[in-house]
């Protein structure tokens, strides 16, 4: 074989090894928090907060153009420092929010939103704690952004001016 | 008599089935990285995560999913990052395969080169 080949050959494989290795060595050794964004929701089916009898799913987040998904409980202090905010998206922004009361006591939880209003169209009540996962949650309090049921945006703890700018720009 | 014998191998071969289960269920714990204390196994925690994330995992065996769908499920929400031993993918096993080729060729060469030179 001509020497030149020779080379040829060598120098491609020593790249595609080294592609192979960077790809196989490449991989994320921190948790990844967005994994789940650019996704479509996964199917999750949630109890009805005002009646147990009624089931919410996934459909419901898929129908709407634009809609925060807020997990919250009455007994997490983060989700009472971010509840202004999440009252201001909806009332002045006119956001359409549903939230998901996790692991949490119904009337602790509805005594919380009377006294400090409730900013969600609808409620869903995670007891278990599954449907959090099912989301890819991390813990609460957490918001998701979807439109038309794709998760476009993700914020684990509580929102503040910032993102409630960045939900208000995703809006647009 | 024959009840009798009949109870005892079913009682054996039950008393395997859940100890063989409890294995499963235990590797798979001490596969799963805890989001909460990041250096521990689900296995090894005592978080509301890693105990929600124990009762989901036993709830799926039992519902019939295998060890393999409950990783995927899991990465599929959390990332790769969630398992302490990496999914077998065609680039890891690249990883592992490729210097055992280049040895191989190595090898070959090394002796046809000297085959040539004796000859």
């Amino acid at each position: 074989m001509n020497k030149k080949y020779k080379i040829l050959i060598l120098g491609l494989t020593t790249i595609i090894i080294f592609i192979l290795f960077l790809r196989a060595l490449n991989t994320d050794k921190v948790y990844q928090p967005n994994q789940m964004v650019n996704k479509k929701i996964p199917e999750i089916i949630l109890e009805d907060f005002n009646n147990k009898n009624i089931k919410i799913d996934q459909h419901i987040f898929s129908q709407k153009d634009f809609v925060l998904i807020n997990i919250w409980a009455s007994w997490c202090v983060p989700c009472l420092i971010e509840h202004p905010f999440l009252m201001s998206l909806k009332n002045k922004s006119k956001i359409d929010i549903i939230g998901i009361n996790y692991k949490d006591e119904t009337t602790n939880a509805q005594n919380f939103l009377k006294k400090y209003g409730n900013p969600y169209s609808r409620i869903g009540v995670d007891k278990k704690g599954e449907v959090t996962i099912q989301l890819g949650a991390y813990g609460i309090p957490e918001t998701y952004v979807l439109k038309k049921g794709l998760i476009v945006f993700k914020h684990i703890g509580p929102i503040n001016e910032d993102i409630v700018n960045k939900i208000l720009e995703l809006k647009k | 008599m024959k009840k009798i014998i009949f109870m005892i191998i079913y009682l054996i071969l039950s008393k395997h089935a859940i100890s063989a289960s409890e294995e499963l269920k235990n590797k798979i714990y001490k596969n799963i990285r805890c989001i909460v204390c990041q250096g521990q196994s689900i296995y090894d925690s005592d978080t509301d995560f890693a105990i929600d994330l124990k009762k989901l995992i036993s709830k799926k065996l039992e519902n019939g999913e295998n060890e393999k769908q409950i990783y995927d499920f899991l990465i599929s929400r959390y990332g790769e990052w969630i398992v302490f031993n990496p999914i077998l993918s065609f680039y890891s096993l690249a990883l592992w395969l490729v210097p055992l080729i280049i040895l191989a060729i190595g090898g070959f060469l090394i002796f046809r080169f000297n085959y040539k030179k004796k000859s």
